[in-house]
């Protein structure tokens, strides 16, 4: 079987912010566009209605300002890509060029999407993510690293820590973030461990308390 | 062992293969099911890699997104949502997986066809590329949505890395009172712990309240669970669950029902149980809640008045203020005779028989106010028919509201059903994010389906307690 292993340790590019706590997944990319099957084509479609408008006019977003284009590392607020499960909202933001998210704090499913992507989301404290929020409005030509085994943000002259989920962290960096082939090597203890489960067995093996 | 150990907890490690490198479990899922939506590229990773299915018996698809409501007629005028329907056919077909298409009599919300089939139990965990597959956590499963690349997990290796989230008792003690819902309560408890108040968190619902409602209101709550931050959401299974689940389709039977039973009461948290944190709420104080914003959590007792942007928390500032320019509301605004042009009753939320029961009963002889567009969508086939039996849809039509097919329709306007422009719903669906109901500049109140069928009447938003035979 064709496996997908590849590290990712060290991500530079420059960044693009987007302002504002809880931008949910029906704003990364609205549920109309979502009539497809394959995610291919979905980065044009990123953020769509807060860039046009009804009439199709550009609206000003980040994504549509000439400074950040080609830019690699959205920068974030709180509780970002709340709402829908839809993995077309990271698929969407990664086929724009996304490649990092850096934030105050991410979704749970979308932060679990982004990791099976490759795509690493890291959080910073508040008064980081302004710091670099205000860095990169300034001047949106810096290059910004987000270094995994590190932890660490840099832009500039300035180190940011940052905090991921362990797990996220570590799948990453080792190049095991694309899950199948880890636990599809676990078989037997599959096999074995439904074996155990009263409803697969007719309820006649006990519940273990 | 312990026997403080919280339902949550009991149900994770039966379920438990191991534990991964990265620290993550690796989760045996016993029911999973799918849609059109979030399915076909998971088949097309599977497929690119050579793998099979491991277990098609313990996944179910149904197709409900983009499904019309108003014609049902194949192919469909929609030539992407033709292109989605063809797609989960052939997979179900090539890969052996039970399918409830639109040609069977259980087609309809994913979240509603499972219970509804029996295939819902207690103790399974169950994974659906859909966020609010919380709402099987009614029964005291434990049931997580999932991205697409989960799915190809689930149905690779019937089995998910998950890390273990803690677990938050909700207890809610008292009773409802006439006109307050099930839907209000799960309002109260997101507009008090905000919308990612439950990243990280499991919500145990528990209490009295909770206990006294009908299976089809638990399922209420829980779907709102990941409105509030929270994955998984869920109430341990006690007689009421029992007695829904029996005799129903991929219900054990007989004896092996009885040992079910057994098994089902004993995963059950204890009065002992343990929790990593506890919120009580009073049902007794609770109101009709509607929702003045763009997220959930943006929600007030239908007779308080909008929050004033000083008085909010530095943190919801922000966002508030947002709110209020897209919903073209001042602060201090009155909620109550806020004027609408849509009603929706429908969603995996509010779209059950039990549902459309009580609009139906408020909203019998009364006519739709003349500025209202009024739709009903019944959340699945089964419930559609069993409408009709109880004769629902004369009463609706009479009233001036549009029947349709079953499917999720305006809750996400994948299908035909739109708002246009700037108008706004009163809507008993989850969600009332920007664009959500199919038009950028739409806007959406939810409510309660009573406070919905009211507010068709009346053309505005009404306290229901005030309305028809409430009010009397
Ligand atoms: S009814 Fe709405 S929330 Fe429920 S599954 Fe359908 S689109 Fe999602």
């Amino acid at each position: 079987m064709n496996e997908i292993k590849q590290a990712i340790k060290t991500i530079r590019g420059r960044g693009i912010v987007i302002r504002g706590n809880d931008i949910d997944t029906d704003q990364i990319i609205p549920a109309r566009f979502m009539k497809v099957v394959t995610f291919d084509g979905l980065g044009e479609y990123a953020f769509f209605d807060l860039r046009y408008d009804e009439e199709g006019k550009k609206k000003s977003h980040p994504f549509n300002e000439e400074r950040y284009q080609g830019a690699g590392i959205l920068i974030v607020n709180r509780n970002f890509g709340c709402g829908s499960s839809r993995e077309h909202a990271p698929q969407a933001l990664m086929r724009a060029g996304i490649r990092a998210v850096i934030g105050e704090s991410f979704a749970e499913i979308f932060g679990g999407n982004c990791t099976a992507m490759g795509v690493p989301t890291v959080v910073l404290s508040g008064e980081d993510t302004g710091s670099l929020m205000q860095m990169v409005e300034h001047d949106s030509s810096l290059t910004i690293e987000v270094d995994l085994p590190s932890s660490t943000v840099r832009c500039g002259e300035r180190t940011f820590p940052f905090e991921m989920h362990p797990a996220y962290r570590s799948a990453l960096i080792a190049g095991n973030w694309d899950s199948t082939s880890v636990l599809l090597s676990n078989v037997d203890s599959i096999e074995s461990t439904a074996r155990r489960i009263p409803y697969l067995c007719g309820f006649s093996t006990p519940a273990k308390k | 062992m312990s026997v403080k150990r919280n339902l949550f907890n009991t149900v994770w490690d039966l379920h438990k293969v191991g534990t991964l490198e990265t620290g993550q479990d690796q989760l045996f899922i016993g029911l999973h099911l799918i849609h059109e939506v979030t399915s076909p590229q998971a088949f097309q990773m599977l497929e690119e890699r050579g793998l099979k299915v491991l277990h098609p018996e313990r996944t179910f698809a149904t197709v409900d997104h983009i499904v019309p409501t108003a014609s049902q007629a194949r192919p469909f005028k929609d030539r992407l949502a033709e292109e989605m329907m063809q797609a989960i056919e052939n997979n179900t077909a090539r890969h052996g997986i039970e399918f409830f298409g639109l040609n069977t009599d259980h087609q309809g919300i994913v979240h509603i066809i499972g219970p509804e089939l029996g295939l819902t139990q207690p103790g399974m965990t169950i994974a659906c590329g859909d966020s609010h597959t919380s709402t099987h956590g009614a029964f005291g499963a434990i049931a997580f949505g999932i991205g697409t690349s989960q799915i190809r997990d689930v149905l690779a290796t019937q089995t998910m890395a998950l890390s273990r989230p803690r677990v938050r008792k909700i207890n809610v003690s008292g009773r409802l009172k006439p006109g307050v819902y099930a839907k209000d309560i799960i309002l109260r408890i997101i507009a008090d712990l905000g919308v990612n108040g439950g990243i990280g968190y499991a919500y145990e619902y528990n209490g009295e309240a909770i206990h006294a409602l009908s299976m089809e209101e638990r399922m209420t709550i829980c779907n709102m669970s990941i409105e509030g931050g929270a994955r998984v959401g869920y109430v341990n299974p006690d007689e009421t669950t029992f007695e829904y689940i029996r005799g129903r389709k991929y219900a054990p039977r007989e004896d092996e029902f009885e040992r079910a039973c057994r098994f089902w009461r004993e995963i059950a948290s204890g009065e002992d149980a343990e929790y990593d944190h506890v919120f009580d709420l009073d049902a007794n104080t609770l109101r009709p809640m509607v929702t003045w914003g763009i997220t959930p959590g943006q929600a007030i007792g239908v007779d308080e008045r909008l929050p004033s942007l000083r008085d909010l928390p530095e943190d919801q500032r922000d966002i508030a203020e947002k709110a209020l320019e897209h919903m073209g509301f001042a602060e201090r605004d009155r909620i109550l005779g806020k004027k609408i042009d849509v009603a929706f009753l429908g969603s995996c939320t509010n779209g059950r028989i039990s549902d459309l029961r009580e609009a139906a009963r408020l909203v019998r002889g009364h006519k739709v106010a003349r500025s209202v567009r009024a739709i009903v969508v019944p959340g699945s086939k089964q419930v559609s028919m069993q409408a009709e039996r109880e004769g629902l849809p004369a009463i609706f039509q009479e009233a001036g509201f549009e029947w349709r097919g079953a499917g999720c329709s305006m809750c996400l306007a994948m299908n035909p059903d739109k708002l246009e422009g700037r108008q706004i719903s009163a809507s008993s669906s989850n969600r009332n994010f920007v664009g959500r109901q199919g038009s950028p500049l739409g806007r959406t109140l939810l409510m309660s389906p009573a406070m919905v069928a009211a507010a068709a009447v009346t053309g505005e938003v009404v306290d229901v307690r005030d309305f028809g035979e409430y009010g009397q």
